[in-house]
């Protein structure tokens, strides 16, 4: 027994060159190889994504536990109905980013388009609120570390819960705008040129995967800051 | 042997099938190919390259520390070549070294697979590693660092050094590491060549597999820490500040969460890269197949759950330190596995004691050295008394510097006709691993009787007892200088003098041997199809265990 190499249009009678569709790499043998890689190097990017969080979470859960008065008083001070508001935001635009991934599997690339249009739509929305929360704080001065100058809260070390929630929510305000860049990208370039179709459109299945992503931590933040018990 | 290639790669002449190195040609041909052999060797010569920077900075305090009065530098110019050739040497040169260069050239090809699965996002990566580098040497320029390698708060929040662009370098260089990662991870899952199985897959494809889960899984960690930590200078947002309620303890147990796993990364290639070459140059079949290949993963599963190993004089608490130590003692059960799976392979082979095979047996020698020193350091109180001592210093530097550089320049030797098409000369290779090893254990063994005697690290001004050990340590680094710029001269004069490489020199039963030396642009010059094991050498396909 020895291994061989086998002379390509012989072995692939299933895809000789011509077949080859326009979207499929010359690495790759065939379309499911190539999805598949895809969307498995996609899911393996979610999960490096979750641990870049989780280093925020535990920090959070660590001065949580150290100050736990100061985390209940804190939290007052942030606003329970822009964060619910923004909650319902989010999830609006992950059902609009799933309803653009079933418009291209229907082959209406006009629809995708469309609902990619109000998912950014959501995500400028989402960033508007946020904007009114950061100026609200920077105007009372509960601010991270050593810009801390709020005055009225009881508890030890009041500064460090801004520093984490603004580090939280800062880092996943810059995902949801590097998700706004992204989906600009998409309508602009993949879409525009008619590089996805219902036979291919791997592209905007990630992209919908990293929206629900993040979607989904703004799922936990949400009340580990805003509804601390 | 694989006549059947021959017929028909010779059959396939018909098209222009040039070797990788002159397919293309000009330096924009390089710089932004998306051929992962030429990817993987351009890292290969950044990295030795660092490599260089790292060793010469190595050297200069090594001439400081002959004496025990300080003669050359002040304690602050000690404090940041120590911590420039830690910082280079970890993240320039060990995390990427065997997996960026030998790993993308070796992957695909052991695969039977035309390139990785994301070639563009390999580039990237590649200008990512790049970009993190410049940040380094602008480090370097702008005054250094001062801090260690460790970036420890709240001294690094506080010196005036030039901190956030090393943590910046760090930080880029992770993302760079990252991408690697996925791409392996998927590349491995999706590539493979049909018939090659799962448990047809070269050793070093599964160490490659291990190292690849932890690159995904730890180096986020350090990524957030490290840019909370840039906040943390610029802003002062007071999280690892005990003067802001913040707790510099938090920061030891983010870095070493990633620090710790991540020197599997850089121990894991070169168990793959040793469990190739012990096998082929003793032609003999791998003994322990299986366990090797698991034992990879296991190593990689429990990596994550020792780091607090580094924080026993932390003020941890003693409970977390005696359960650490516990499972930092069950690390050394799958690698034990390996290391008597390796000897036993050599027991009845027909040895061949070449260059490749030297640095193998280098590699086991120092490595069960650094291996068991480690055990010594796991023991909570034997560490109480060894902690930021010599020690310390010569068990990492036998593990990384012994472990993983002697498993790399084994791999390059090894694979040094597939990726130049050159054989390098046996007789100045020889001396150049003998050169390597008494130069390598003359300067560190020295430094575990310092260590154990009580010389700290980081010191440049010491106590006289200790100068002969000192002395003798400075000798033996440039003993192991002079046998790596010697193995530096002659493969660089190979790469134009050498002999024309056959195609599999070593007959070897992985698929990277069945394409040209060097391969042609597209790797094979058809479908590869995998009949065999990757140990099922001829001669003995009988006698297999």
């Amino acid at each position: 027994m020895s291994n061989g190499i086998e002379n390509e249009s012989e072995v692939a009678a299933g895809h000789a060159h011509g077949d080859h569709p326009a979207f499929l790499a010359h690495h790759f043998h065939d379309a499911p190889q190539q999805k598949s890689a895809v969307k498995f190097g996609m899911w393996l990017f979610l999960v490096q994504e979750i641990l870049f969080f989780a280093g925020l979470f535990m920090a959070y859960f660590a001065f949580r536990a150290l100050y736990p008065e100061t985390w209940l008083a804190a939290h007052e001070l942030l606003d329970k109905r822009m964060g619910a508001f923004n909650t319902v935001v989010l999830l609006t635009s992950s059902l609009t980013m799933a309803l653009a991934v079933r418009a291209c599997q229907l082959d209406d690339i006009k629809g995708c388009v469309r609902y990619l249009w109000i998912t950014i739509g959501c995500a400028f929305g989402f960033m508007i609120v946020k904007y009114f929360e950061y100026s609200h704080k920077f105007h009372v001065g509960t601010l991270p570390g050593k810009f801390y100058t709020y005055e009225g809260i009881e508890g030890g070390a009041p500064e460090l819960f801004f520093s984490v929630y603004f580090m939280m929510t800062g880092v996943h305000g810059l995902h949801v705008v590097i998700g706004i860049g992204i989906m600009l990208w998409m309508i602009m370039g993949p879409l525009r040129r008619g590089k996805v179709s219902s036979q291919y459109y791997a592209l905007v299945e990630n992209v919908g995967l990293y929206w629900h992503l993040v979607d989904l931590i703004w799922i936990f933040l949400f009340p580990l800051l805003y509804l601390v018990r | 042997m694989s006549s059947t290639t021959g017929d028909l790669a010779a059959g396939h002449h018909g098209h222009d099938h040039g070797s990788y190195l002159t397919a293309k040609r000009g330096l924009m041909s390089w710089l932004f190919t998306l051929d992962h052999k030429r990817i993987g060797m351009m890292y290969l010569g950044s990295i030795l390259t660092f490599f260089l920077v790292g060793g010469l900075l190595a050297l200069a305090f090594r001439v400081e520390l002959a004496t025990a009065e300080p003669d050359l530098f002040t304690g602050s110019t000690y404090n940041r070549l120590f911590t420039l050739h830690g910082a280079i040497m970890v993240f320039l040169v060990l995390v990427p070294s065997i997996p960026a260069s030998l790993g993308n050239f070796l992957l695909p090809l052991m695969l039977g697979a035309k390139d990785v699965a994301f070639p563009r996002l390999n580039l990237l990566s590649f200008h990512i590693y790049m970009l993190g580098a410049a940040f380094l040497v602008f480090t370097l320029l702008a005054g250094g660092v001062e801090t260690g390698w460790t970036f420890y708060t709240p001294y690094s929040s506080t010196t005036d050094s030039a901190v956030v662009s090393a943590l910046m370098g760090a930080f880029i260089l992770g993302f760079s590491s990252i991408l690697t990662g996925i791409n392996f991870i998927v590349t491995i899952h999706k590539m493979r060549a049909p018939g090659l199985t799962w448990l047809r897959l070269p050793l070093f494809v599964w160490a490659s597999y291990a190292t690849s889960l932890i690159q995904v899984l730890a180096t986020p960690v350090i990524a957030i820490t490290l840019f909370l930590l840039v906040f943390e200078r610029t802003m002062g947002i007071g999280i690892f500040d005990p003067a802001l309620g913040g707790d510099p303890v938090l920061f030891q147990h983010f870095f070493w969460f990633y620090s710790h796993p991540v020197v599997y990364v850089m121990i894991l290639p070169a168990f793959g890269v040793i469990s190739e070459t012990v096998s082929i140059h003793s032609r003999k079949h791998i003994f322990g197949y299986t366990a090797i290949a698991a034992s990879s993963v296991a190593i990689a599963a429990i990596g994550f759950l020792v780091w607090g190993h580094h924080m026993f004089v932390s003020g941890q608490s003693e409970l977390a330190g005696t359960i650490f130590s516990l499972i930092t003692f069950g690390v050394a059960v799958p690698t034990a596995i390996k290391v008597f799976s390796w000897v036993a392979t050599m027991y009845k082979g027909s040895i061949e004691l070449n260059t490749v095979m030297l640095y193998t047996l280098s590699f086991l020698f120092i490595f069960a050295i650094g291996g068991l020193t480690g055990l010594f350091l796991a023991t909570l109180a034997v560490d109480v008394h060894m902690h930021d001592t010599y020690f310390v210093v010569a068990h990492f530097h036998y593990v990384m510097m012994g472990g993983t550089l002697m498993g790399f320049i084994a791999g390059i030797h090894h694979w040094w006709p597939k990726m130049t098409g050159r054989m390098f000369p046996e007789l100045p290779a020889k001396i150049g691993a003998l050169l390597v090893f008494v130069g390598f254990n003359l300067t560190f063994f020295t430094q575990f009787v310092a260590g154990s005697r009580g010389m700290p690290r980081r010191y440049h001004e010491y106590a006289p007892e200790f100068e002969t050990w000192q002395f003798l340590s400075t000798v033996g680094s440039f003993v192991l200088a002079a046998g790596l710029f010697l193995t530096l001269f002659y493969l660089l004069w190979s790469m134009k003098g050498g002999a024309k490489a056959p195609k599999n020199p070593w007959e070897a039963k992985t698929l990277e041997w069945e394409t040209e030396s060097p391969p042609i642009e597209h790797n094979f010059a058809g479908q590869v199809i995998c009949r065999t094991g990757p140990y099922d050498f001829d001669e003995i396909d009988t006698s297999r265990a």
